[in-house]
């Protein structure tokens, strides 16, 4: 059965300064489908949709809503139009609770009824399965219930469409499941449901039709019934690709022991157990996999092995030596080879609006002898390093902001490797990046692993964490669920030691 | 007169210099809710003090000096607003070039005003009245009103004020704008428009603030005649956590410090002790209290006493 | 309908001729108003320049007025570097005056210029430095915003100032008038070629701050602290320790601007010796982007500005509160042209209700 035409985009056009976001998009939307729209990041997924939801306004193209040629001149006038969004970065107040910000810019009349708000916000709950408190203030709740305000948000808007970008991204796979669920009611009820992501799972489960972008162009859309994964890929990534990692085999005589990490627990900002009582060790020429849903603590225990963050208890024994309560500068300084390549490359570990020679300075200039930085050293290991990881850029002045986000990321990388580190921990090392500049990445790190580095690697997409480690350790809540062995695991199971709940009867690695 | 008359008769003073701070941190809390920090406020405040007296001269009309007083202030709030929102220039560099300008604009037009008076008429409408009932009450009544309504408005003002922040749904835009424009604008609230509004509707406040000195107070103009009061204001602001309530308080605690100031150059016995206790030195509270406030606020963390959260920062909405 | 679109951000070359050119524009604004008032803009302008600049005496008054405007705005400049956002030059400057006063009117009179003055300068350096590490403090420790507590000691700074004028320190023998006394011979910054010697220091200060922030290893990590702190961090800067640093530095500049003031200008202390320049500097060093070099040249033209204006008043019976306004148009001016250096307009038909018959 052919469903109606809701909502048609036709050669959309979005240009961000030198980068052509959108070129010549098109797409449709049908009522009572689920959409989903799949491109790897930076192909113009969220560009589209929030051109849609009225946010960025287009520089050329058409949008055409029942057949009718609109126009958003801003969110209000999308919202009216029933088109709603959630945002991979939640829009909401932190201060005000769920119901302020569902109702905020919405209520009629000049004075608030809180009653009656209430009663209609826990209507639409009722009717699509949702759970929420309204009275509960942002800043007290989790990822998962922020996303559910959200949702709660667009449907009291009364939207026809609801837009969802990367919504799994934040989710434990259970949670995943609820809101795939909520997903199906909205479609019963004539609504028309896009998601956004890359995950190729998640389309085949989800939705009914798929469009695929690449670099801004729209490539094709499929029903999805009739589609396969390998021919989705296909189509997204140009060509097709080698979907397996490599897992190389290393010299023996280079595993031993670097890292041991003993009873280790970390106090977050407000003095909670962000690490509570963690252990395990690492040898040089292991990639030693980190997995865990946001938030588990991950970023803590990086910080606390790095000297960045105050440890409460417990050691870090870095090739015999306990290096805890050096300050990060003394770590760096004792020569003790230890980098951090950190989650968000821009918001720590570069900064965006130097060039290239001062943020490969960043590491090195305290070793300068005298007052002053010599920025003719600097630019001769730029240049170096931008030789050696191919980094595309006009010059080492380049200021780093203005580098594609793969060049950022091996700028990055290649000042730590410069370092020769005998120990290398990295967090998200490809958000963000394509699938070909991730696996530039996924090399570097199997070159150090074959060069005895031990390499620490903290990721999000549970294939790659699976195919490329050697041992994978999984967190919940602060604490080591287990520590398994990729080979011998499900994807499902990992996912089940995410949300903290371990295998009955099954055989625990890490005791 | 009786001891309790004399201290009746200083707090009646005292809300009548805090009449100015009260007009000038209302302006400053429309500003900040919307995510501007407006240091012009001594700026607008002056310019409305001498369009206010100005129209007073020329016209004899009281309500068209009230109105000139605040579309003054509107117009200094309107050079910032456009640089600030639509151009997104800095906006402490903003304000405080906005304190320049008014500063010199009321200068300029002051120049040949200094020794005029103003019109009997302007003077009588604006006295001090006694408002049935209200005035009656025991103490309180005095104080707060045996007033000019010129004073009384503005506690008005702040209650309504009040009202509008937390009760309507015009007032939880406005905050939602404060805290988060991007996630305003994705709720359906035009963030520009309220911005514009709010900070004009400052700018008329702040110039009402500096009419306050030049009609009713003084009321003469001088040179600079508000004297850092506009500062003041915005160290009220703070004080007062922008609840526009404890503006109320604040300012008229404020204007009793400023009034004490005049009392005690004297000394007044204490204990058998002539003590006095330098203007200089009260003059100095309201910024220390300030100061204390605001370390308090970020010391015990509690959200809902926090500045709003985008105050400061540019916002355009197609940022990446 | 007009929109704002983002464009590729301009060259330094581009946006230091947009800055030019908004000043221009600001000129041709306030010269249109000029007429409207009924003054003619040209003769306004010349009277402007030959005050500040007509005779030796004139010329020798305006740079009198850029030596604090210069020092003032380094001091600003090397902590907005850091985002640390001081606006609390003006009380940093009264801070370091009143310590300098202090030594003046408690050490012996025997005490040689050679001794007293560096003695007087380091106290001032290290008072306004101080006024300066207090609100840094109250960041570091409880996240405290700088801008509204160093906005705050302004005040305190003042009318401290201003208590000790008209009380402890009043002088005896001036009649009852409220004002301290003079300094002595000692205490004053002696003359080279005509202008007191502060404009040497300035001018030393200048290189010293260039060297400061664009070749040191401090500057270079008060300049990563400011772009970015958790990087900072990451890195293994001690953070507190380069903040505080640099705060003392900041304050301790504002406060030697502030003893040269009173040393060489005032020849004592006053509660009004500032007139604003201590804001007026936040402009400046913003107007120059925070660079040293161009410091020295926005503050001298700022500081023609002024000197200019106040002939204004006996040249052509304009008030000379013209000065301010002026002042303020050619600033409103370079803050909206900033925009231009990132965004751009552009006319959009909306293409509401074309289709609307398909």
């Amino acid at each position: 059965m052919e469903k109606e035409v809701f909502i048609k985009l036709e050669n959309i056009s979005k240009t961000f300064g030198p980068v052509k976001a959108n070129r010549n998009i098109n797409l449709e939307l049908r009522k009572g489908e689920i959409h989903a729209l799949l491109g790897e990041n930076g192909s113009g997924k969220s560009t589209l949709m929030n051109i849609l939801s009225g946010i960025y306004s287009p520089d050329g193209g058409s949008i055409m809503l029942d057949g009718k040629q609109v126009a958003f001149d801003s969110p209000k006038e999308a919202i009216e139009a029933g088109i709603g969004m959630v945002h991979q970065h939640f829009k909401l107040v932190d201060v005000l609770s769920a119901q302020e910000n569902i109702i905020a810019g919405q209520c009629k009349g000049v004075f608030i009824n809180k009653a009656k708000m209430t009663e209609s916000i826990l209507t639409i709950c009722k009717k699509y399965g949702l759970t929420v408190n309204p009275n509960k203030k942002i800043y007290n709740m989790s990822v998962s219930e922020k996303q559910t305000v959200e949702i709660i948000k667009v449907l009291y808007r009364g939207a026809k469409v609801l837009i969802l970008d990367e919504p799994t991204a934040v989710l434990t796979p259970q949670e995943t499941r609820v809101l795939f669920e909520i997903m199906r009611n909205m479609k019963r009820e004539g609504c028309a449901v896009v998601i956004i992501t890359h995950k190729m799972n998640e389309v085949m489960e989800i939705s009914d039709r798929v469009t695929v972008l690449r670099k801004g162009e729209s490539i094709a859309t499929i029903d999805t019934s009739s589609a396969t994964p390998e021919q989705l890929t296909e189509l997204m990534v140009g060509k097709a690709i080698d979907l397996d990692l490599e897992r190389v085999q290393v010299d023996p005589a280079l595993v031993k022991e670097v890292l041991k990490v003993e009873n280790l627990t970390v106090l977050n900002g407000e003095r909670r157990e962000a690490v509570s009582n963690v252990s395990f060790t690492l040898s040089g020429g292991e990639i030693l996999g980190v997995a865990g849903i946001a938030d588990s603590g991950q970023k803590e225990l990086c910080e606390a092995i790095t000297g960045m963050m105050k440890i409460k208890s417990g050691k870090v024994v870095f090739k015999g030596e306990n290096i805890v309560g050096l300050s990060p500068r003394d770590i760096i300084k004792r020569g003790v080879s230890l980098s951090f390549v950190p989650e968000d490359r821009l918001g720590m570990g570069l900064v965006a609006g130097m060039n290239i020679i001062d943020n490969v300075l960043l590491k090195s200039y305290q070793n300068m002898p005298g007052l002053f930085v010599d920025r003719k050293e600097g630019r001769k290991k730029a240049e170096e390093i931008v030789q050696r990881f191919d980094i595309s850029t006009p010059g080492t002045n380049q200021i780093v902001k203005r580098l594609s986000g793969g060049n950022i990321q091996k700028v990055l990388l290649g000042r730590e490797i410069d370092l020769e580190p005998e120990l290398l921990i990295t967090a998200y090392p490809v958000r963000g990046l394509d699938i070909g500049a991730s696996y530039n990445i996924y090399d570097v790190l199997n070159q150090q692993k074959q060069k005895g580095v031990a390499v620490l690697f903290i990721g999000e997409d549970l294939d790659v964490l699976l195919g490329l480690c050697d041992r994978l350790m999984v967190m919940h809540n602060g604490k080591i669920m287990d520590i398994v062995d990729p080979k011998k695991i499900t994807k499902d199971e990992v996912g089940m030691l995410m949300v903290g709940r371990r295998p009955e009867g099954g055989e625990l690695y890490y005791d | 007169m009786s001891w309790l008359n004399a201290v009746e008769l200083f707090l009646q003073t005292a809300v009548q210099m805090g009449t100015p701070l009260l007009f000038g941190t209302l302006g400053g809390i429309l500003s900040e809710k919307v995510g501007h920090l407006n240091l012009g406020v001594e700026g607008m405040m002056l310019m409305g003090a001498v369009m206010g007296f100005q129209v007073g001269v020329l016209t004899g009309n009281p309500a068209l000096a009230v109105l000139a007083a605040g579309l003054a202030g509107m117009i200094g709030a309107l050079i910032y607003a456009v640089i600030t929102i639509t151009f997104m220039g800095n906006q402490v560099v903003t304000g405080l070039a906005l304190t320049i300008f008014g500063t010199g604009f009321s200068s300029f037009i002051g120049a040949g005003l200094s020794g005029v008076s103003l019109p009997e008429n302007v003077q009588a409408s604006l006295a001090a009245v006694n408002i049935p009932l209200l005035s009656k009450i025991p103490f309180f009544g005095p104080i707060f009103f045996q007033q000019s309504l010129y004073s009384l408005s503005a506690l008005v003002l702040a209650v309504l004020l009040y009202v509008y922040l937390n009760k309507t749904r015009y007032g939880l835009n406005m905050r939602m704008v404060g805290e988060n424009p991007s996630a305003a604008e994705a709720s359906g609230i035009n963030a520009t428009l309220y911005k514009y509004v709010h900070i004009l509707a400052g700018g008329f406040c702040c110039g009402l603030g500096g009419a306050f000195l030049t009609l009713v107070f003084v009321p003469r103009w001088q040179d600079n005649i508000t004297a850092g009061q506009g500062w003041i204001a915005v160290a009220l602001v703070i004080f007062a956590t922008w609840n526009p309530l404890k503006a109320i308080f604040g300012a008229y605690f404020f204007g009793m410090l400023r009034g004490l100031g005049f009392k005690l150059q004297s000394g007044i016995p204490i204990f058998g002790h002539n003590v006095v206790i330098p203007a200089q030195i009260l003059d100095m509270l309201p910024y220390i209290m300030t100061i204390a406030v605001l370390v308090f606020i970020t010391m015990n963390k509690k959200k809902e006493n926090q500045a709003p959260a985008w105050l400061g920062s540019p916002y355009f909405r197609e940022e990446r | 309908m007009i929109k704002v679109v983002k464009k590729n951000e301009a060259s330094a070359l581009q946006a230091n001729l947009l800055r030019i050119g908004s000043c221009l524009a600001a000129l041709l604004a306030a010269a249109m108003l000029m007429s409207l008032l009924g003054y003619n803009p040209l003769v306004v302008y010349s009277e402007i320049f030959k005050g500040a600049t007509g005779t030796l005496y004139r010329f020798q008054e305006t740079v009198n007025k850029a030596i604090p405007l210069v020092i003032l705005s380094l001091g600003i400049s090397v902590s907005e570097r850091m985002k640390f956002s001081n606006i609390g030059a003006e009380g940093q400057f009264y801070v370091g005056a009143l310590a300098a006063t202090f030594l003046a009117f408690n050490l012996p009179e025997n005490i040689p210029a050679v001794v007293m003055l560096p003695l007087m300068m380091t106290a001032a350096v290290v008072a306004g430095g101080l006024w300066c590490l207090f609100p840094a403090m109250l960041k570091v420790r409880f996240g405290t915003s700088e801008t509204l507590v160093t906005l705050m000691m302004n005040y305190i700074a003042i009318k401290w100032v201003s208590y000790l004028q008209y009380g402890p320190w009043k002088d005896p023998k001036a009649y009852g008038f409220p004002k301290m006394p003079k300094f002595t011979e000692n205490e004053i910054i002696p003359k080279v070629l005509g202008i007191h010697a502060g404009w040497i220091i300035a001018l030393v200060l200048v290189v010293l701050v260039y060297l400061l922030i664009s070749k040191s290893k401090l500057g270079y990590e008060i300049s990563v602290l400011g772009e970015n702190e958790q990087t900072a961090k990451y890195v293994g800067m001690n953070t507190t320790k380069i903040l505080l640093i640099a705060v003392l530095i900041s304050g301790g500049l504002c406060g030697a601007a502030g003893m040269i003031q009173s040393s060489a200008i005032e020849k004592s202390l006053t509660d009004s010796m500032s007139g604003g320049l201590g804001f007026t500097a936040i402009i400046t060093a913003w107007l120059a982007r925070l660079s040293a070099p161009a410091i020295l040249v926005v503050s001298f033209l700022f500081a023609m500005l002024l000197q200019g204006s106040s002939y204004l008043q006996t040249a052509l019976q304009i008030p000379a509160a013209a000065a301010e306004l002026l002042q303020g148009i050619i600033l409103f001016f370079v803050l909206a042209s900033e925009f231009f250096t990132q965004y751009k307009f552009v006319v959009k038909k909306s293409s509401k209700g074309k289709g609307a018959a398909v």
